[in-house]
């Protein structure tokens, strides 16, 4: 489970298992997510966030390796406080590094927040999200900081963009370093 | 970040390495595919070959990092990297030894539960001394333990009883009772190396008679069912516990 401040969600991988017929795919594998909510079924919102992290993982992780098999990744949203996209995004990451499904890179998950003066706030708080006026959420990939996926929920011009993208992308190194320690301390006990 | 692209191989052997991280090759290696075609009548020595294991893909000049874990280094023969990941699920490969579960007879074929996401299939022709009047008593929900003949990611997997010359050397069904459980892959290589501490000490405990599957399972069989259980508990608990642990462990047992 991941948890930035105090939005934390718990990720759980199965796979590469037996896909039913009519969902396997003939040359690589069928990667599903289901996002559940703290309270209530999931809805529209929900489905939106598993459709962005579906084409953001389908991105990483080497399909051709296993092909008529069907991943799954489950969400479980335990509190959240502000910036849950991220945070879904980076418990799904340690979830494919967790059960060692074949990956060409790491992905991480920074939101930016634009307040109404034109400063930028990395991972926002939900009144601060509120406040905003507009939430930038960005995916971005360990190789060359590359931008696996933008997410924009208000206005803003593209030179704001830009900026936040350059902030979001300084922000990743924190994330990959703590990746990697944490993959350093689990391996440290064997 | 360019800094970042493409360590030496060599210097990180031992240490841990992510996905996405890229690994340079010595030159020599590199060399290697231009110099057989152009090198004719040059009288010099072939260059072994370097072999890409489990977690690393060749990628260009160097070879790309795609499961997390510990980076090894085997000089003999040419050379050969690969990555020593921990994972739960077990993926069919050629050559492994692995202790399957009998769900349907269908006909001439069994098809059995390997823990990967098809099932095996194995011939009832696949056995030692097995012909078409003498078939081998196999029922379904039996444990079996063979090696795969075919396992690759396009094709279903498939499984034999015996080896190249025609012996079982130990595989087969397994017999009856015995206690059948699931470890992380990792313990199982752990435990499969040459002089393995935990089995040499566990030894000394109890008799007991064990059989070790490649995809995580594991079936142990003792004189009592109380010595069975123990033995699987600390097997179980292996993963987790340092070596002075399980040596105060079984110290605990063994003089009671």
């Amino acid at each position: 489970s991941v948890s930035p401040g105090d939005t934390s969600v718990l990720a759980g991988l199965y796979g590469p298992a037996e896909a039913k017929v009519s969902k396997e795919l003939p040359d690589r594998a069928a990667l599903e997510v289901l996002l559940r909510p703290k309270v209530g079924l999931p809805g529209v919102m929900e489905r939106s966030r598993e459709q962005l992290l579906r084409q953001t993982c389908e991105a990483v992780v080497l399909g051709v390796l296993h092909p008529r098999t069907a991943i799954s990744l489950v969400l479980q949203v335990l509190s959240d406080a502000g910036s849950l996209l991220s945070c879904c995004l980076n418990a799904a990451c340690m979830a494919l590094l967790d059960a060692g499904l074949p990956l060409a890179a790491l992905f991480c998950g920074v939101t930016c927040a634009l307040q109404p003066d034109g400063t930028i706030l990395l991972d926002p708080t939900a009144r601060q999200e509120q406040e905003a006026r507009a939430i930038l959420t960005f995916a971005i990939a360990s190789s060359e900081r590359k931008v696996l996926m933008a997410n924009t929920k208000g206005s803003c011009s593209v030179e704001e963009m830009q900026q936040c993208l350059a902030a979001a992308q300084r922000a990743a190194d924190t994330i990959f370093g703590f990746y990697r320690d944490s993959v350093r301390r689990r391996y440290s006990k064997s | 970040m360019a800094a970042e692209r493409g360590v030496a191989a060599e210097a990180l052997v031992g240490q841990v390495v992510l996905p996405g991280d890229l690994l340079l090759l010595p030159a020599h290696y590199s060399e290697d595919a231009e110099g057989e075609r152009l090198r004719l009548s040059a009288g010099a020595a072939p260059q072994a070959r370097l072999l890409c294991g489990p977690g690393l893909r060749r990628s260009g000049a160097g070879l790309l990092v795609t499961k997390c874990g510990l980076l090894r280094h085997r000089p003999a023969g040419g050379g050969a990297y690969w990555v020593d990941s921990q994972q739960k699920r077990y993926v069919p490969v050629k050559g492994d030894h692995v202790i399957g579960i009998v769900t349907i007879k269908a006909g001439d074929v069994f098809r059995l539960d390997v823990g990967g996401s098809e099932p095996a299939s194995l011939s009832y022709l696949a056995f030692e001394g097995a012909t078409k009047r003498n078939r081998p008593n196999v029922q379904v929900g039996d444990l079996v333990y063979g090696q795969f003949v075919v396992a690759n990611k396009d094709m279903e997997p498939e499984m034999v009883c015996i080896d190249s010359s025609g012996k079982s050397s130990g595989m087969g069904v397994i017999g009856q009772d015995g206690f059948l459980f699931k470890v992380s892959l990792g313990l199982i290589r752990k435990l499969l190396a040459p002089k393995c501490e935990i089995i040499q000490e566990l030894s000394q405990l109890y008799p007991f008679e064990l059989v070790l599957g490649m995809n995580g399972r594991i079936w142990v069989k003792a004189k009592t069912i109380q010595q069975t259980l123990i033995i699987v508990n600390i097997l179980e608990a292996c993963e987790y516990m340092t070596a002075e642990q399980r040596k105060q462990a079984l110290a605990k047992l063994s003089g009671n």
